[in-house]
């Protein structure tokens, strides 16, 4: 990594371990767990993520000197909605059909609290090179935990993974299913998306004791 | 009838929180203490029951398929349906701001304690997902909007006020350490959801509750036919 310094690759690494925008700063929870119950619809929206935050955090990084801060709240909101509106109208022209699945959650990728934060916390006080790689780098973390509830619901709830059915067809009994191995069709409902999150922060903090809050 | 209906599906069937996880962010954060949750829940319904019929009108006089045809036959081809998004985040801003001005008015102790969280309204999911459920699911009627409105904001209300308390009181037990917090208002959460998933058959007796619930229709998965998935259901039921 010659082309990353050492502070840089900080802000990249950070996010996806001990600064998780999801299990650590509590951010953008709300698109995160309505969508997880395939990798597919997963890897999407982590896909869109990355665009609209590494993007806007550039736009915003180069206008922070000009945004009166008053109504910096509502300049926010059109950058982020103007790049939502394109990554919505990508989606409807290439895929549609899971552009249908998502639903109205493209959309509430404007109030994803993740993209709010880093402007605030960072793109309002930080070089556009510097933001482009805190906005990738927390965007990276968010798409890894999605990517984590994701495969294991799809794996425990439909046997499939992408929709490839790799546990054998529940069917017609082949491969795992031969053994009495049935899909669990809780981990589809949204319930178990909120407890799987769950237990994710539960190992992180068990093998990081300095993340564990007092109560 | 229709009214009522959609009230009590708004509050419990599709529970804003429990059913489709929209306002998690401030959710998690402001309900360490009943009673900033109160305030915080208090203004979620006061917002989405203005936003929601607001945008209703956006989206029926300007944004939808056709909808410019009040202006002249020649505009009648219009679908500027792509601008929603931007529209209706600026009109949900723009409300806040004003909600923001009256609290400090009339309630200096409330804008305090509410502090930081009430400009957060403006990006809470709760708000920008009412007005675009309102949008997708095709509610028909101006005074519906309103009702569908004022329903979610109640169910938002009453979910926080709910692990408000909980979370006030679980404080004298002993959780596991690396739970503690996060963690276990997760767990707490998606219980309480399992609980919310039995009023599901509230109001049909039971028969169409996979399709009240909007996360099941983003559930399965995308070649399951229908046959396919009711076969699914028989199997869970033998089981049983």
């Amino acid at each position: 990594m010659g082309l990353l310094s050492k502070k840089d690759q900080k802000l990249i690494l950070d996010p996806l371990a001990d600064d998780n925008p999801i299990t650590i700063q509590v951010l953008g929870i709300c698109s995160a767990l309505a969508i997880t119950a395939q990798l597919k619809a997963s890897i999407v929206m982590a896909v869109s993520v990355i665009f609209v935050l590494g993007i806007g955090n550039v736009v915003i990084s180069l206008m922070r000197n000009i945004i009166p801060s008053k109504i910096r709240i509502i300049v926010q909101l059109v950058v982020v909605a103007t790049l939502v509106i394109i990554v919505d109208q990508v989606l409807k022209a290439y895929a549609y059909t899971l552009s249908k699945e998502l639903s109205v959650f493209v959309g509430l990728i404007i109030t994803n609290c993740i993209i709010m934060g880093r402007f605030e916390a960072f793109a309002l006080g930080n070089g556009p090179w510097r933001s482009f790689l805190d906005g990738i780098g927390n965007a990276l973390g968010y798409g890894v935990i999605l990517i984590i509830v994701g495969f294991f619901r799809e794996l425990f709830g439909s046997g499939t993974l992408l929709g490839f059915k790799v546990l054998g067809d529940p069917i017609e009994k082949t491969g795992l299913y031969a053994t009495g191995y049935e899909n669990n069709g809780f981990m589809l409902l949204s319930p178990m998306a909120l407890i799987v999150v769950g237990l994710i922060i539960w190992v992180q903090r068990s093998r990081n004791k300095a993340l564990i809050e007092e109560n | 009838m229709e009214h009522l209906e959609l009230f009590f599906k708004s509050i419990f069937i599709d529970n804003m929180v429990f059913a489709t996880f929209l306002g998690m962010c401030s959710y998690l954060a402001v309900s360490k203490k009943v009673s900033t949750a109160v305030g915080l829940g208090a203004a979620v319904i006061f917002v989405l029951a203005v936003t929601v019929p607001l945008n209703w009108l956006l989206d029926q006089y300007i944004l939808r398929d056709g909808a410019l045809a009040w202006l002249g036959p020649e505009y009648a081809d219009y679908d500027l349906s792509f601008l929603s998004f931007i529209l209706f985040i600026a009109t949900i801003a723009t409300m806040v701001q004003l909600v923001e001005i009256v609290v400090e008015k009339f309630s200096p102790s409330l804008y305090n304690s509410l502090g930081i969280f009430l400009p957060l309204i403006a990006v809470n999911c709760a708000i920008l997902g009412g007005s675009l459920f309102m949008q997708s699911r095709d509610i028909q009627t101006l005074g519906l909007a309103t009702t569908y409105g004022i329903g979610s904001g109640i169910g938002w209300f009453l979910a926080i006020l709910a692990i408000a308390a909980i979370r006030e009181k679980i404080r004298y037990s002993n959780v596991p350490a690396p739970l503690r917090g996060l963690g276990i208002t997760f767990i707490i959460t998606g219980l309480m959801a399992i609980g919310f998933m039995s009023f599901g058959g509230m109001l049909t007796g039971g028969d169409e509750e996979e399709e009240t619930t909007p996360v099941a229709e983003v559930a399965p998965v995308k070649e399951m036919s229908k046959e396919a998935s009711d076969e699914l259901v028989l199997t869970t039921n033998e089981k049983e």
